[in-house]
């Protein structure tokens, strides 16, 4: 097939319809300052491989990364273990290179793969059924708010400020352009506030969403607000750390109907913030509502077992316009990952991967609070993650930390609109398995250090 | 392909019959040949007002997904539920047992509603003229 690109005259037209006189003018609205103002430096000869190898390594040299520091950085992407097995087995070009799975009978490793990560999801989630994954925890949350509304075809969906402000602003970018109203409930002492939720409930709330634990790493009273939901006929988003679903009880037996979540931490990696994965389930009697793709379980003429992408009349490519959603797409490497990593470490391992996080996690914060001006925020129940008021601007913190080769935690102050309330010098720490004593005294002793900033 | 002289029908192939106040909706022997095997039928919830001609639900088969069309405007006042265990009903007697639902047809359907129905003979001419 030739490649024939626009002519000079066909640009010219093009531009025209839309009112234009260069293509330049469509990079408007990237800001000057970090536009390519000429191409790349001249050399003066073109340098050879072992050169440019080099080079490389000397500019890859100058970063550090969570494998050269500590990390105490959380806020939906955490730094878990990635067992070695995993990274190898997702590598196997049977896996890593597979295609998109519509053409069933070339694509039976990867559908049976993906069948087994639904069906792990459902088992962590509590739930009867599972897609075969969406983007990300924050686009998760998105469409399981348009699937509530598809449902029960009201339109209010109430939130609770105390998601992850990015997921929030997601779900406002999704909702956009739909007849549906997005009425956030403020908070109480860092968790949602329940008085406040119930006294918004009404005939029009399509559902109501909270985060488990939520972005402030508190335990939410998850199931006292389940009657009241249920109550009022709406439906009960829950967006769930799957990590924590190893020592809290499953979303699906405290009155869930939608469960969703970042399965990042099923080792996915860091990877420079992505790529994610969203995982969602719900009741069975939801799954024609559901967006995305469903890999399902069947028998091929033959009576043998085979695997293949079912209720596609969901779906754009069927559907358009109708569609539950216009995801054509599963994130199936970042799914086979999480499936390798609850294979491999079992029930018991998630356990002792949560009990580490909830044991570290609360000694730094007891280690941490000695200190004079340091004191956690909220009083409640936390996971791995907890809020430091701090006697000092947090970025003035982080960069002695960082002096001292430690990566700190979450600037709060910067997202103090988006968070709606008073988080001036906050931290948002997070403290993983694989922080170790060592890590975490030094993190104080640094701390201690820092008598005037 | 079975036409029943009593019935009314659309050119989208559903099928009417009208009692009174009271009409039984359903869709036409040639429709479910060429839908094939029913899987789904997802209806309207009862009291739902619909305007003629506007989609009232949707037939799921092994090959494809159709909406259906209201023959007449009404008030939904009963659906078929035996179609959530037995979808196949509709192959097996879309005149009959696979029935979609009743209408309690608007008082106000004048008779340019009506005109947009058509009588048995003329609809098995245009649909015996129709491919798949």
């Amino acid at each position: 097939m030739d490649y024939s690109g626009n002519t000079p005259l066909q640009q010219k037209e093009m531009l025209e319809a839309i009112g234009l006189r260069s293509i330049e003018e469509l990079f408007q609205s990237i800001p000057e300052k970090v536009r390519l103002q000429s191409s790349a430096t001249p050399r003066a000869r073109p340098l050879s491989e072992i050169e440019v190898v080099n080079e490389l390594r000397d500019l890859a040299g100058q970063n550090k990364s969570a494998l050269d520091y500590p990390l105490f950085l959380g806020g939906g992407y955490y730094d878990h273990f990635v067992p070695a097995a995993l990274k190898f087995l997702i590598g196997r070009p049977e896996f890593y290179t597979a295609y998109t799975p519509y053409q069933a009978e070339a694509s039976q490793g990867i559908l049976q793969a993906i069948y087994e990560y639904q069906t792990f999801i459902t088992l962590l989630t509590g739930m009867e059924a599972a897609n075969a994954s969406l983007y990300d925890g924050a686009s998760a949350l998105a469409e399981a708010a348009l699937m509530a509304a598809r449902i029960n075809k009201r339109k209010t969906i109430l939130v609770s400020q105390a998601i992850h402000p990015e997921y929030l602003s997601v779900l406002e970018t999704y909702l956009s352009g739909s007849d549906l109203a997005i009425k956030r409930i403020p908070l109480k002492e860092g968790r949602v506030d329940s008085a406040f939720l119930k006294s918004s409930l009404d005939k029009d709330t399509s559902a109501v969403i909270i985060s488990q634990p939520n972005f402030f790493g508190i335990f939410e009273e998850g199931e006292r607000i389940a009657p009241f939901i249920r109550q009022n006929g709406s439906l009960y988003i829950v967006s769930v750390d799957p990590i924590a679903l190893a020592m809290i009880r499953p979303p699906g037996e405290w009155g869930a109907d939608i469960v969703v979540g970042e399965g990042q931490a099923l080792g996915s990696g860091l990877n420079f913030g992505g790529p994610g994965l969203g995982f969602m389930a719900s009741h069975l009697a939801f799954v024609r509502k559901m967006p995305g793709r469903l890999v399902g379980q069947t028998e091929d003429s033959l009576g043998r077992t085979g695997y293949v992408l079912t209720l596609q009349t969901r779906e754009q490519h069927i559907r358009r316009a109708q569609a539950t959603s216009n995801i054509c797409t599963n994130h199936a490497l970042n799914a086979l990952a999480a499936t390798i990593y609850l294979a491999l470490l079992g029930k018991n391992g998630l356990k002792m991967v949560a009990g580490l996080c909830l044991q570290k996690a609360h000694y730094a914060a007891r280690k941490i609070t000695e200190i004079p001006g340091y004191k956690l925020k909220f009083k409640q129940p936390f996971f791995k993650e907890f809020v430091l008021s701090c006697p000092h601007p947090v970025e003035k913190i982080n960069r002695r930390l960082l002096e001292n080769k430690i990566i700190g935690g979450l600037d709060l102050a910067v997202r103090k609109k988006s968070l709606n309330g008073e988080f001036e010098n906050c931290m948002l720490l997070a403290v993983t398995e694989k922080r170790s004593k060592e890590e975490i005294d030094k993190l104080i002793e640094v701390l201690k250090s820092l008598q005037k900033l | 392909m079975i036409v029943p002289k009593g019935l009314k029908y659309t050119s989208s192939h559903e099928w009417i019959k009208i009692d009174g106040e009271i009409a039984r909706v359903g869709i036409t022997d040639f429709a479910q040949k060429e839908l094939g095997e029913v899987v789904f039928v997802e209806l309207p919830d009862l009291e739902t007002h619909i305007e003629q001609s506007s989609s009232l639900g949707i037939i799921e088969s092994i090959k494809s997904v159709s909406e259906i069309y209201a023959p007449l405007s009404g008030r939904v006042v009963e659906v078929n539920r035996e179609l959530s265990e037995n979808p196949q009903l509709i192959n097996q007697d879309p005149y009959g047992k696979g029935w979609l639902l009743v209408l309690e047809v608007d008082a106000k359907t004048n008779n340019h509603e009506f005109d947009h129905l058509i009588e048995a003979e003329e609809y098995q001419s245009k649909s015996e003229g129709a491919t798949a």
